[in-house]
């Protein structure tokens, strides 16, 4: 078994202004009035890029429609990674705030030498600085003598929490008139001059060879351009999209594929996934140094499906060549990542290749968009220099895009004669969670896998804890029990795709620790609020379990049909503290009534934008139990249609209602994946308040529920 | 091939167009009408719901042909920025999304609801945005922006 590597130290700037530390890298001054503000990181429905415009305003001292957020290119923006992990705030914020707080120190420093007035004599009020007497100059006025062309240093200090005017505000997101007015923000929406259509054939089975593939009928379709064809990968460019359906639809009925991978059983994953070769990692140890004896050991185990990111739109780009230089429009998170995937593909240096991100619809993680930009750069390369515009089905999308990973999850406690917990043991199998471009000497492209030279499918791995662990992320108790050892194996084969699914692997774990720790409470007969907090010494941990259990009247008077159960988690054991409770009713099918949140992420940047977050969250967590999971037979994917695939409608949406505890003082976390490990377990724990019934496989479904009863009677 | 007529947001459009195309192509296609989005293809998620008539449809199950003569109304002819409708003003308000894709379809399925019914109630907002699938949770605070809309137009 390795070890994990150690936390490395924190540098003096922020992370991401260390790796970028030119300043005006981050920020322009135009000359008509705006501040163009160039962050690393992209929108993906998250809000982020208000966010970022207000603590861009409030350290620059500008009103917040002067500032003009730039969409992430390789031609010009930092290089903040991947837009992942609820660190957008965390990374892009404080780079943002520090070189905001910075230039506006610069700026202060020449307008004291113009106007000769001490620096502390000025004030500055939406861009303009201003002396005694009457005295003003601007951030305007003096860009063309101040060069931002210069790194940042470690010394500029931002404003005191207590001076900022827009941060800890609820602005509304300056993306959301578009929106409802239908403006062309989509990637999905958007045309370029003389672009073409472009779809590319895949088959059902995963890892078929293309055998055969006459082209003659799709030749006969009106306006078809190319029919494109590299090994097992082929696609169709037309003059237009019902064009390139139509041919597509021709490739695909003469099309002859041969056999695919064999997929396991999908009745007996834990077994299926307990059995595979896989690389084991010791994630924690602690031992004590004196505990009372173990008088016995309850194990259980827990399951979680592969889930689909199932976005509401299927994933688009475009590409244009001009000689060897190509030009991609992506709504990929990470523009910088995927363009070192494309250049491993294409084999050309970085600088041919030029990445722009637009927006597409929320992803919740690594879906299709990197691959789908694959696509049209391929398909590109027969359009003769005019651009191709490629989206993906619905079908592809939901069985050829990676999946969140399926987890098997066994913890032990060892307990003492008083029942107390004295030993536990974790331990999880299952696919790494992530397999993001641009980070391995191999690309993670799908067509890449398809090419008659081809490279081998990324076989998934898991980030190491310091940077919050994958299959492993919340298996480390936050509970003070006295010992413990966590394991995690990963797969190191993987007939079904994965990537990073929101979360990761928290919200197996959490669902997993939670439902264990509920049943331990009951079997001793107390209550689980008490007996968390009875384990619990962070006192922000303990603040949010103590306000949830406080604003959903902990415990209401038990009544036929109906439960509550409690669930907790701090996202990582580093970001955002959330605990949840659930009330729910049924019989044979559950619905969820209420989900009463309590959450601390530090400081709220947009305190509307993070209940957004948790509330969006908590939904789709609901969703991810009660009804999710990834399908599939022994040759393909068959969950490739809402149908077979459903999540949570309107009318089966609990109400949300949560509590933001403020902390103006404390660094800021990401809110978007805080609330998905606390739901699950909530949900979970509710079941069993109210049928007396565990279920620890999800989905939480009809079928699950009448297992789960069997085994317990 | 055949011309087909009908009123696009109050405007008289005709179109030489294979009508058996689905509205959603054309409208999207030729006309470069891009509020109404493409999700599924299969009448199964509403992100490209138009009215026609006073029924929200899916654009994308709707073949052109069957819309000869009829008032077809998309998210552009709902209201814009300078002439905002009350849902749009509401889902403003309320800041009702997170990222946004499927809003144009749930704002025609609303803005059809609240011809038929001035007055409804959560249940009834519920029931007839069902159809409708948001995968970013922003749910609660679409019914909410809805019913916000509905005490503007019909005060109780």
């Amino acid at each position: 078994m390795t070890k994990p590597a150690p936390s490395p130290s924190l540098p003096k700037l922020p992370v991401s202004l260390a790796a970028n530390p030119t300043l005006s890298s981050w920020l322009r001054f135009s000359p008509e009035g705006h501040v163009k503000v160039s962050p690393g990181k992209v929108e993906i429905g998250q809000g982020i890029v208000t966010a970022l415009a207000q603590i861009a305003a409030d350290e620059l001292d500008l009103d917040i429609s002067r500032v003009q957020m730039v969409r992430a290119s390789t031609a010009a923006s930092p290089n903040e990674g991947v837009t992942s992990g609820s660190l957008s705030v965390q990374q892009s914020g404080r780079a943002i705030r520090h070189v905001c707080a910075e230039v506006r120190q610069i700026f202060l420093g020449l307008a004291s030498d113009r106007l000769g007035v001490a620096i502390d004599a000025l004030a500055i009020e939406d861009g303009t600085i201003s002396g005694p007497g009457n005295i003003r100059t601007s951030y305007w006025e003096l860009a063309d003598e101040v060069s931002l062309e210069r790194d940042a240093t470690p010394d500029a200090v931002p404003k005191p929490p207590t001076q900022r005017t827009l941060a800890g505000h609820s602005i509304a997101r300056v993306d959301i008139p578009d929106k409802v007015f239908a403006h062309r923000r989509f990637i999905h929406d958007s045309a370029l001059p003389g672009m073409l259509h472009g779809r590319v054939l895949r088959s059902e089975r995963s890892a078929a060879r293309l055998v055969d593939m006459p082209e003659d009928r799709a030749r006969a379709v009106d306006g078809l351009v190319a029919i494109v064809r590299d090994g097992n990968f082929a696609g169709v460019v037309s003059e237009t999209e019902d064009g390139a359906e139509a041919a597509l639809g021709a490739l695909r009925k003469g099309a002859t594929w041969s056999a695919g991978e064999t997929l396991p059983d999908e009745d007996r994953l834990a077994e299926w996934l307990k059995a595979q070769p896989a690389e084991s990692t010791v994630i924690d140890n602690r031992m004590a140094s004196r505990t009372s004896e173990k008088q016995r050991t309850i194990r259980r185990r827990y399951t979680r499906p592969y889930l689909a990111h199932a976005s509401i739109a299927p994933s688009c780009a475009m590409a244009q060549w001009s000689g060897e230089r190509v030009r991609v429009w992506t709504h990929s998170q990470g523009v910088y990542f995927l363009r070192s995937d494309l250049a491993l593909v294409l084999k050309l240096p970085i600088e041919n290749i030029t990445v722009e991100h637009m927006e597409g619809a929320g992803c919740y993680g690594h879906n299709a968009a990197d691959d789908v930009a694959l696509d049209a750069v391929l398909l590109a390369k027969a359009a003769s220099g005019r651009p191709v515009r490629v989206q993906w089905s619905r079908a592809d999308e939901m069985s050829h895009a990676p999946f969140g990973a399926a987890m098997a999850i066994e913890i032990e406690a060892d307990l003492d004669a008083q029942g107390e917990i004295v030993g536990w043991r974790h331990s999880i199998w299952g696919n790494g969670h992530t397999a993001r471009p641009g980070r391995a000497a191999l690309p993670a492209l799908l067509a890449a896998t398809e090419l008659a030279n081809p490279f081998p499918r990324m076989i998934s791995t898991n980030p190491p804890q310091a940077n919050g662990g994958g299959a492993d992320r919340n298996s480390i108790p936050l509970y003070d029990f006295p010992s413990w050892t966590i394991e995690s194996h990963r797969l190191t084969t993987m007939p079904i795709r994965t990537s990073a699914l929101r979360t990761l692997g928290a919200q197996g774990n959490v669902f997993a620790i939670e439902s264990f720790l509920d049943e331990l409470a009951a079997g001793r007969g107390e209550d689980p609020v008490a007996f968390r907090l009875r384990h619990l010494s962070d006192s922000r941990a303990r603040d949010v379990i103590e306000s949830v259990a406080r604003r959903a009247n902990w415990k209401p008077d038990q009544q036929a049909g109906i439960g509550y159960g409690l669930g907790f988690a701090r996202y990582k054991n580093t970001g955002a503290y959330c605990a949840v409770v659930a009330e729910i009713e049924g019989a044979e099918d559950i619905r969820v009534k209420r989900l009463t949140i309590a959450v601390d992420v530090g400081e709220a940047i947009n305190p509307d934008g993070v209940v957004n977050q948790i509330e969006g969250g908590a939904i789709q967590a609901t969703s991810w139990v009660l009804k999710e999971r990834v399908r599939f037979d022994r040759q393909r994917i068959t969950s490739n249609t809402w149908t077979d695939y459903p999540i949570l409608r309107f009318s089966e949406v609990p109400e949300v209602d949560v509590e933001l505890i403020q902390r103006p003082d404390s660094e800021p976390l990401g809110a978007g994946e805080a609330a998905h490990g606390p739901v699950t377990a909530a949900i979970a724990n509710a079941v069993f308040d109210a049928l007396g019934v565990r279920v620890r496989n999800l989905p939480i479904t009809r079928d699950s529920l009448i297992a789960a009863m069997e085994l317990t009677s | 091939m055949p011309r087909i007529r009908f009123r696009l947001n109050g405007v008289e459009t005709d179109i030489d167009a294979d009508p058996d195309s689905s509205l959603l192509s054309i409208l999207r296609g030729p006309m470069r009408m891009t509020g109404p989005h493409f999700g599924c293809g299969a009448n199964e998620c509403g992100a490209c719901n138009v009215i026609v008539g006073d029924h929200a449809v899916a654009a994308c199950d709707t073949p052109l042909w069957s819309v000869a003569d009829k008032d077809v109304t998309t998210i552009e002819g709902l209201g814009s920025a300078e002439k905002p409708h009350p849902l749009q003003r509401a889902f403003i308000a309320e800041q009702a999304l997170q990222c946004g894709y499927c809003v144009s379809g749930i704002l025609m399925s609303a803005a059809a609801l609240l011809m038929r019914n001035p007055a409804p109630s959560s249940d009834d907002v519920r029931a007839a945005l069902d159809r409708n699938l948001c995968r970013c949770g922003s749910h609660n605070r679409m019914v909410r922006a809805v019913l916000r809309a509905a005490a503007e137009i019909a005060p109780p």
